[in-house]
């Protein structure tokens, strides 16, 4: 890939295109064949890539690695990048080295607590904040400085992501947060799992009367459900997710062996719906270790064929 | 104040195994006041190791004394004369207190007895919750006198995670999330807009990344 070259998702996005973004995360293994192999199930269904970076705080093939893997079989990685485990003079230079391996998108995060993983003993950095990246990475693309105010010698121009959870307390800080994060630096937005249909509409609402939905890209999550029990898991243990009452007695209300058919219809009829609402520019479907599901899922919305890198270039 | 936590005795034994004759010395300031090393809690635990060491058939002497404060040489030096008395001395004053003893007596071991944990306030009777990380460059008028750098479990600086419920942290369900009081204080003090400013990433020089810091007051040195 040339270094001038731009991000496919911020050509599908720009020009006024229905995104589709995948992810995948990396092993906890040396295997570059475990990447390839989940790639090659979004290959020709993600415009882009999501690799994770140490997710749930537990070690595994490092984000940079797995992206370069991915971008191998043609595939456009979201390289994430937490502010967890590195400090700023890391977070920089990983930047500038994964700009020259070919990646344009990056997701800026703060990163899931080490207290969830399996080393809770481990010494969080967070020297900087997800916000701070987010303006890290945009001043190093738009004004060719790093932190210091040095004039990088090539900039990387990254593509700038970011997460925002609509269903997180205390929901009217939620878009507070969302504009601060566009104006340090965000041009997409990739959102926590939508269930809760009516909170996101809500949230989207007073993003368009602010405005923000003209700044940036929102790609709304899906993650199909398995099982009732999943359902129910998440409602309950997983932190900032918001899982209605309604969707567990309807995972819960078909026999077992057909719960994952259900969870798929679900999720086809968010996608269905949030394709209507004014703002929301793509989805993004996190389907954690089913990734086979995500091209039934993308055809069946509608959403093949994605568009060619050739018939995109500017 | 500076919370500390005495040591268990079975770690305490292992530490003054050496020792035939000890002082055990406690701090009448900060931890005192968390039930760590006051006049009363030198007096616990040195019952509390005496039987210990005893039930191992082993024999320890332990003197007993108080100062006002083992981080101050003026205080310190009322246990001069007991520490000459003895092989060692078991601290119960925080890690200021155990190396100013040390810094002033050279030659005798000094040993810690509590571990020191954070500065905080006194909650409600039986609970202490940290409240300053001493960072060295205080934001606490932005936040409604919140500290998000010592109270967020990721420092953060711009805002909550997406990650607490019902005001609670996500790492901790016991802990409420700092931003979520920051943002209750700030609704009632009229000064929400202080969120929507970006904060710079912060300036570490003011905090222990730079090493040990001092603090110079030329009008009062002598």
């Amino acid at each position: 890939m040339k270094t001038d070259s731009i991000s496919r998702l911020q050509s599908i996005l720009s020009g006024g295109g229905f995104a589709v973004t995948a992810e995948c995360g990396p092993p906890r293994g040396a295997d570059p064949e475990v990447v390839r192999k989940k790639g090659q199930l979004l290959q020709g269904c993600a415009d882009a890539v999501n690799v994770t970076d140490n997710q749930t705080a537990i070690v595994r093939m490092s984000s940079i690695a797995a992206s370069v893997h991915l971008l191998g079989l043609g595939l456009e990685p979201v390289m994430q990048m937490v502010t967890r485990d590195r400090n700023r003079i890391a977070l920089q230079s990983d930047m500038l080295g994964a700009y020259s391996l070919g990646i344009r998108n990056i997701l800026c995060l703060s990163g899931d607590h080490q207290s969830f993983g399996s080393q809770p003993d481990a010494l969080n950095v967070f020297d900087i904040d997800s916000m701070n990246l987010l303006r890290t990475v945009k001043d190093m693309r738009d004004d060719g400085s790093d932190m210091s105010g040095f004039a990088l010698k090539e900039p990387p121009r990254m593509f700038i992501g970011a997460a925002a959870n609509p269903f997180a307390d205390p929901f009217e800080y939620r878009v507070i947060r969302l504009a601060k994060k566009i104006e340090a630096g965000a041009d997409f937005i990739q959102t926590q799992c939508v269930y809760n249909m009516d909170r996101f509409k809500q949230w989207m609402k007073m993003a368009r009367e602010e405005g923000l939905t003209e700044k940036v890209h929102i790609l709304a999550g899906v993650t199909p459900l398995k099982s009732a029990g999943m359902a129910r898991y998440m409602s309950q243990k997983v932190a900032g997710m918001d899982v209605p009452e309604h969707l567990i007695q309807r995972m819960s209300g078909v026999p077992k062996e057909k719960a994952a058919d259900e969870g798929l219809k679900i999720c086809l009829e968010t996608i269905a719906e949030l394709s209507q609402i004014d703002g929301v520019h793509g989805v993004h479907i996190m389907a954690i270790e089913w990734e086979e599901v995500v091209r039934d899922i993308v055809a069946a919305a509608g959403l093949l064929p994605r568009p060619q890198q050739d018939a995109i270039k500017e | 104040m500076i919370v500390a936590e005495q040591k268990s005795i079975a770690e305490i034994k292992e530490i003054v195994a050496p020792y035939k004759k000890i002082l055990l010395l406690g701090c009448g300031t900060c931890v005192k006041t968390c039930f760590a090393g006051g006049e009363d809690d030198v007096a616990v635990m040195a019952s509390a190791l005496r039987l210990a060491v005893k039930m191992e058939g082993r024999d320890i002497e332990i003197e007993e004394l108080t100062v006002e404060r083992q981080c101050e040489d003026e205080f310190i030096q009322e246990s001069a004369e007991a520490i000459a008395r003895n092989e060692s001395v078991l601290s119960l004053a925080c890690g200021a207190g155990v190396q100013a003893l040390a810094r002033r007596f050279k030659t005798t071991p000094v040993l810690p007895g509590v571990n020191t944990t954070f500065m905080g306030v006194l909650e409600k009777p039986g609970l202490f919750t940290e409240e300053c990380a001493g960072c060295g460059d205080c934001k606490l008028a932005l936040f409604g006198g919140v500290c998000p750098f010592t109270r967020c479990a990721k420092k953060l600086v711009n805002g909550p995670c997406g990650g607490s419920r019902k005001g609670k942290c996500e790492v901790n369900p016991d802990t409420d999330c700092a931003w979520h009081l920051i943002i209750e204080r700030l609704t009632a003090l009229g000064q929400m807009n202080n969120l929507k400013v970006y904060l710079p990433p912060k300036n570490w020089c003011a905090s222990l990344s730079s090493g040990p810091r001092k603090l110079i007051r030329e009008d009062h040195e002598i």
